[in-house]
Formats: structure tokens, C-alpha cells, sequence
């Protein structure tokens, strides 16, 4: 056994000590099949080994920071105020479920109006153990079967801990027309928390996810998230994704998407925290006409790393699949993305899109890009590209000869490069704090874009 | 117009620059005073768009030797950025699209950028849109592009127009247009140049390089100059131009060299 292996073990060890002592199981025990996941997922990962540089999928992604650092489940809940996270609420958001340290906070959630009743009275949002008592056979048709943990070790971890979730139904034809607000709030150093996501769009309905993981503290600590959505039948939904952890943590999410015949999925993922962060992102089109389009900016400086490894997989015919990802990097930080996409033997008249842009602005700042198309059916549209640079000279030389100092000029094509992703994004509120978020972070010098250089 | 008593806004002395090391102005010699209109005009590759980079403050371009005045100022100590707050504008031959920055956030940063370098009052978006709408009128311009990106999508003959309502929001003093006209059909022609009369004042000039003489059926140039190999080689009134579209660079150029050769010859 190597030395790594030995720190691995170590790390898991201490992760999976919590597992005793965690919450007493928030579910009845007589859900034996949540058991049996959750054992299965422990079985998993006695048997997975903590990633290296030597593994294919994470050649440039070295999380050895991660194992060498200890993390312990949630101990004592934080006793966090309403008023302390008022600041975070999206106003066109009455429906929030609100995870501090990955334990549901009730008395910090809402339910509005949109979220709180299908056709059949129930609610549309809430934690597992009452999305299990009112829509038991569909939780348990969902849960853990679209994140594989056969062979990821994260996922497994974090399946291995699953006690709660944050649950959204939305039952047939129905269409929820106020975002969804998940709101992952980390208070306490050193704590590990596993947040889980279930989103089941049945067919014809329509919905807005808000997955927004944020810090109340710049400490360490390590978020390792799962989503699973799915959806039916000509089903629309928007997800967002906003990561913005304090500089010293590490965040691994994954999400597993499942298109249905015709429906559409659209995701925008902003990564600007974590010390490193990954996003995999799996996609399958399971029946035939299925669209998705995935946005992606990762905005990362001094010695971030940002991963995100996606992967289309058309698995039917006339699926449609458009992906814009874009990376910010300064300082001596690391993009990386990996976008596979896969089209199967039969999955004709695929009509697939990939972009990967990536701005590099310092001489020690890194990006590896991957684009992987693999393609199997004969017929069909498939383009990707590539770009790696750093500003244009001839657009600031533009700017500069209409009076923009070099710097205003820099820092509004910066700034412009990451907003073509943020303006993406279908929540207007969300949409504006965060283009205040890049234009405060792509700002090197006080002639901020929007004021008069040299003015007093 | 030509008139007594104006005061001299740019004096170019001998100017020679370089681009990745190979010399493309070989002595270039030229005074613009305010109200007047200057065509420069050459065949291909005479240096003309060298040139008006070269004022702008292209950062590509290296001066190697010779001397421009600003209103008396040293124009090449001057950053780009310097030289539009003190009065420069260049109309790009291309301009360049910006993807992502508003068209109508960028016209007004630019705006109070130049406005704030000279002292004057800045305007909040809504006096901006004002402002902006009612000089877009004069160039026909469709108050959409106010809401796409900088060029982004534009035909030739809009970005041009942009240009132009650039020019018309930044009054500078010295307006360099780059082949404004290239790429313009003859409505599109009409309308900037008209926007190009209404800006041309007493206390301004223009410097209008172009490749054909058409351009100048709609404004009329005090003096017309003719480039060739990096230096003006002949200077006339407009009646040049028509000249020039009659007759092609040829002669200019051969009497051009003629009178070097006998330069070269005199003791």
C-alpha cells in the first residue's frame, strides 16, 4: 500500500466513523429499501479508492489537499437565524429549503404559495422524510438510482450518508412559475456535509431549480453533493447552479440528469468559490427528442481549481445537446473541463453543440480543456471547439481609443466574457447579484466598468 | 473651409513608424487646422490606414522618428486613451465587435469617460438615452442597436454607422475616418456623410482617408493628399480627387519618384 493510499484510508476512515454517530436515521427504519442503498453505497466505498492524477478522469484534478485534511459530520446544528441569511433570499423565491451544514433547517424554510400544493394537495417541496410519508413509491423509483456510486467514490460517499434530502415533485401538467431555492448554507469549520438532491419533473410540468451552495466563514471545510433529476414527458426544467464556497473549502457535486421523450433540460453552473472544486455532470437523453443545453463559467483566481467534467449521452434519436463553458482564470489558479458527448449506435439525427472558451489572465494561470465527441450513429451534427487565450489587443485598443483606460478596458471584457453565461440565467434577481459578483471580481483597479475612469 | 486666423490642431513632422519591424511611414509631413476637411487618399498599401493608427495610438505601431503635435502637445507621449479625452477620434475601418458588452453601456462609458477627461458633466443612463436616441435619429440608426453588443452582428454599413454616432457623441476635435466609406451602399453614404457635414464646425477638422473619390461627392475636402510609400506626395484642392478618379495613383507616383531622383541628384 502507498503512502497515499494509507492517507486515503485514513480519510475515508475518519468520514465513515460518522456514519455511527450521525442524526438517528430522520426515516422510518421500516423503509429497509433506503437501508439497502445506503448499505450498498457503505459496501462501495470500503471498496473505492480516493482518486489520483492517475486516474484517466482526474489526470489534471489533484485532490491529495483533500485527503490530507479531516473532516467530521455535523456535531451541533448552528443555531442560525432567519435574519442571518436574509441577505441570500432570491426574491422571486418564496419556496426555499434552506441545508445549513447539510442538515435541513426547517425553521429557516419556506413554502410558498407555487410550492405548496399539486393537484393533489401535497406539497410540491420539502425534506425526504415527508416527501417519502406523500410520495413514497416515486422517491423510492428515483432515490440513488440515476448518481451511480458503483464507481464513484464520492457519489458513494455520499449516498452512503444519505438521511435526508431536498425533495421537489411536480406532478404531471403541472407548472411551478416561481424558482425553487435550495440553499446550502456552511457555518462551521471542518465539517463534511453531503447535501442530496431529488427533482422529479413528471410529464408536462414545468419548473425552476435554484442549487446555490454559499459560506457564512472562509474556514475549510468539504461539501460533497449529489443531484438526481429527472424528467418526464415533454417536462421543462431550469436548474442553476451557483458555488460559491469560502477560498478553503473543497466541493465535489454531481448531478445525474434523466430526459424523458421531448423534454428540455437547461442548466447554468457558476463556480467562483472552493480551494477545488468539481462539477461531473452526466446527462442521458433515455428517449427519443429529448433537448438539453448546458452553461457553464467558472471565475477562479490565486490558486483555485475548478473541474468540471460533463457528459452528454444521446442515447435515442433527435436529441438536441448545446453546451457553452466558459473559464475565467487569474492568478496561479486551474480550469479544467472535460465535456464528453456520446452518441449511440441508432441515435440518429443527433444535432450536438459544444463550446469551451477560456480566458487566461496571467502568465501562471492554467486551463486543460477536453472536448470528447464519441460517435457511434451515422447520422448526424455534431461540432465542438476549443478556444484558450487571453484578452483580444485589438478590442482593448478599441476601448482604450474611445477613452477607457487599459485597465477599465480590461476589466470590461472581462467582465463581458463572463456574462455572456450569467445573462444565461432565467432568474433575474440571481441573474443581477451575480453579474455584480463578476464585475466586482474581474475589477483589478478602481476605474470600475459603469464609473468615469480618472474621475474623481 | 479653409479660413484666416484659424488656430493649428495637428502639425506632423517627418513621422516614421514601423509595424513588426518593417517601415511602412518614411517621412510623413502634415498640418490640419480646425475647420478643415483633409482627404488622404493612395493606392493600396501607401500607409494611409498606418497612419491613422499611428494618431489613434495603435499600440502595434512603433514611431521611429519625426514629431506630432496636438495642439501643440506631444501627441506620442500620449497613451490612446489620452488622446481620445484630449480630442482624437478614430473611425475604424473595422470596427471591432465586442461580444457581451452592451452597445448602449458602452457608448455611454465611453461618453462620460471622455466627458469626466474634460471637465464636464456626466450623464445618468436615462439623460444618456436621451442623448444617444437623438443623435441616432440623425444617422437613421434603429434605436435597437442600442441593446445588442458592440457591433456584434451589425452589417458593414452599421458598424460604420456606429462609428460615426461615436464621432457625433464624442465631438472631437480631430476626427480621423478610416475608409469610412468602404462597404457602404449609396443610402448608407448619404446618411454618414450627412452626419459627417452636420459635425464638420469652425472650431474642428476632419481627416477623411479613403480609397475612392466618391466619398468626397458628399463631403467636400479643403485639401486632398495623395500617399504613396509611407510619405504624402502630393497635396491639391478637391478638384485632385477628381483628377485621381480619372486618371488612377500612376502619375502621381511617377512624378512623385521623378522629383526624389532629382532631389537625390541636387548637390
Amino acid at each position: 500500500m502507498t503512502a497515499d493510499a494509507i492517507v486515503a484510508r485514513g480519510y475515508l476512515e475518519s468520514l465513515l466513523g460518522g456514519l455511527a454517530n450521525s442524526p438517528a436515521a430522520l426515516v422510518s427504519p421500516k423503509l429497509a429499501w433506503l437501508k439497502t442503498l445506503r448499505a450498498e453505497a457503505v459496501e462501495r466505498v470500503g471498496v473505492l479508492k480516493v482518486p489520483t492524477p492517475g486516474d484517466e478522469d482526474w489526470r489534471f484534478t489533484d485532490i491529495s489537499a483533500l485527503a490530507k485534511q479531516s473532516f467530521h459530520p455535523l456535531r451541533r446544528p448552528t443555531s442560525l437565524q432567519a435574519v442571518d441569511i436574509a441577505h441570500f433570499h432570491i426574491e422571486e423565491a418564496t419556496t426555499r429549503l434552506v441545508f445549513v451544514d447539510g442538515v435541513h433547517a426547517p425553521q429557516l424554510s419556506s413554502i410558498g404559495a407555487d410550492g405548496g400544493g399539486g393537484d393533489d394537495g401535497d406539497d410540491i417541496v420539502g425534506a425526504l422524510a415527508a416527501a417519502i410519508a406523500t410520495h413514497g413509491a416515486t422517491v423510492r423509483a428515483h432515490l440513488g438510482q440515476h448518481a451511480q456510486f458503483r464507481d464513484d467514490l464520492f457519489t458513494a460517499l455520499n449516498t452512503a450518508f444519505l438521511h435526508d434530502a431536498a425533495v421537489v415533485i411536480v406532478p404531471r401538467e403541472t407548472v411551478v412559475t416561481e424558482p425553487v431555492h435550495l440553499l446550502f448554507v456552511a457555518t462551521q469549520p471542518d465539517v463534511a456535509s453531503h447535501p442530496r438532491i431529488l427533482l422529479v419533473a413528471e410529464a408536462g410540468s414545468e419548473v425552476t431549480l435554484i442549487e446555490d451552495h454559499l459560506t457564512m466563514h472562509e474556514g475549510a471545510y468539504f461539501t460533497n453533493s449529489v443531484a438526481e433529476i429527472v424528467l418526464g414527458a415533454n417536462a421543462q426544467v431550469e436548474h442553476v447552479r451557483v458555488q460559491r464556497d469560502s477560498g478553503a473549502a473543497f466541493h465535489i457535486g454531481g448531478c445525474a440528469v434523466s430526459l424523458g421523450r421531448a423534454s428540455r433540460y437547461h442548466s447554468v453552473s457558476v463556480a467562483l468559490g472552493a480551494k477545488i472544486s468539481r462539477l461531473g455532470l452526466e446527462v442521458v437523453q433515455t428517449v427519443e427528442g429529448a433537448q438539453c443545453s448546458l452553461d457553464g463559467l467558472a471565475l477562479i483566481g490565486e490558486r483555485q481549481l475548478a473541474d468540471t467534467h460533463t457528459c452528454i449521452d444521446h442515447a435515442k434519436p433527435n436529441g438536441t445537446s448545446r453546451q457553452l463553458h466558459k473559464a475565467i482564470v487569474d492568478g496561479a489558479a486551474h480550469a479544467v473541463f472535460n465535456g464528453r458527448v456520446r452518441v449511440r449506435l441508432g441515435a440518429q439525427r443527433t444535432d450536438s453543440a459544444q463550446s469551451s472558451r477560456n480566458l487566461l489572465l496571467s502568465a501562471k494561470a492554467q486551463v486543460n480543456t477536453l472536448p470528447q465527441l464519441e460517435i457511434l450513429a451515422d447520422n448526424v451534427k455534431c461540432t465542438h471547439g476549443a478556444t484558450v487565450g487571453q484578452l483580444d489587443s485589438e478590442e482593448i485598443f478599441y476601448l482604450r481609443s474611445r477613452g477607457l483606460s487599459e485597465a477599465a478596458a480590461r476589466n470590461l471584457l472581462t467582465y463581458a466574457f463572463g456574462a455572456e453565461v450569467i445573462d444565461r440565467i432565467p432568474v433575474a434577481s440571481l441573474r443581477r447579484r451575480l453579474e455584480q459578483t463578476v464585475l466586482e471580481r474581474t475589477t483589478n483597479d478602481p476605474a470600475v466598468p459603469g464609473q468615469a475612469a480618472g474621475h474623481p | 473651409m479653409i479660413r484666416a486666423g484659424s488656430k493649428t490642431l495637428l502639425e506632423v513632422r517627418g513621422l516614421r513608424a514601423t509595424v513588426d519591424g518593417v517601415e511602412i511611414l518614411k517621412g510623413l509631413d502634415l498640418t490640419v487646422k480646425s475647420g478643415e476637411v483633409h482627404a488622404i487618399m493612395g493606392p493600396n498599401g501607401s500607409g494611409k490606414s498606418t497612419f491613422a493608427k499611428v494618431l489613434a495610438g495603435h499600440t502595434a505601431y512603433q514611431v521611429t522618428a519625426g514629431e506630432v503635435l496636438f495642439e501643440g502637445e506631444n501627441l506620442l507621449d500620449m497613451a490612446p486613451e489620452a488622446r481620445a479625452r484630449a480630442g482624437i477620434f478614430l473611425a475604424f475601418q473595422y470596427p471591432i465587435e465586442i461580444p457581451g458588452v452592451g452597445n448602449s453601456q458602452f457608448l455611454r462609458l465611453a461618453y462620460n469617460t471622455v466627458q469626466a477627461g474634460r471637465d464636464k458633466d456626466e450623464l445618468d443612463p436615462l439623460e444618456f438615452d436621451d442623448l444617444v436616441r437623438e443623435k441616432m435619429k440623425l444617422l437613421e440608426m434603429n434605436p435597437e442597436f442600442l441593446g445588442r453588443s458592440v457591433n456584434e452582428g451589425f452589417s458593414g454599413g452599421e458598424k460604420k454607422r456606429n462609428e460615426i454616432l461615436q464621432m457625433a457623441l464624442l465631438e472631437p476635435k480631430l476626427a480621423i475616418l478610416d475608409e469610412t466609406d468602404s462597404g457602404l451602399d449609396i443610402d448608407a453614404l448619404r446618411v454618414v456623410s450627412k452626419g459627417v457635414n452636420r459635425f464638420a464646425g469652425a472650431d474642428n477638422a476632419v481627416v477623411l482617408v479613403t480609397h475612392y473619390q466618391r466619398l468626397l461627392n458628399h463631403i467636400v475636402p479643403d485639401y486632398v493628399h495623395v500617399m504613396s510609400s509611407g510619405r504624402i506626395v502630393k497635396t491639391g484642392g478637391s478638384a485632385l480627387a477628381l483628377e485621381l478618379e480619372e486618371r488612377g495613383y500612376d502619375w502621381v507616383e511617377a512624378e512623385a519618384n521623378s522629383a526624389a531622383v532629382a532631389e537625390g541628384a541636387s548637390p
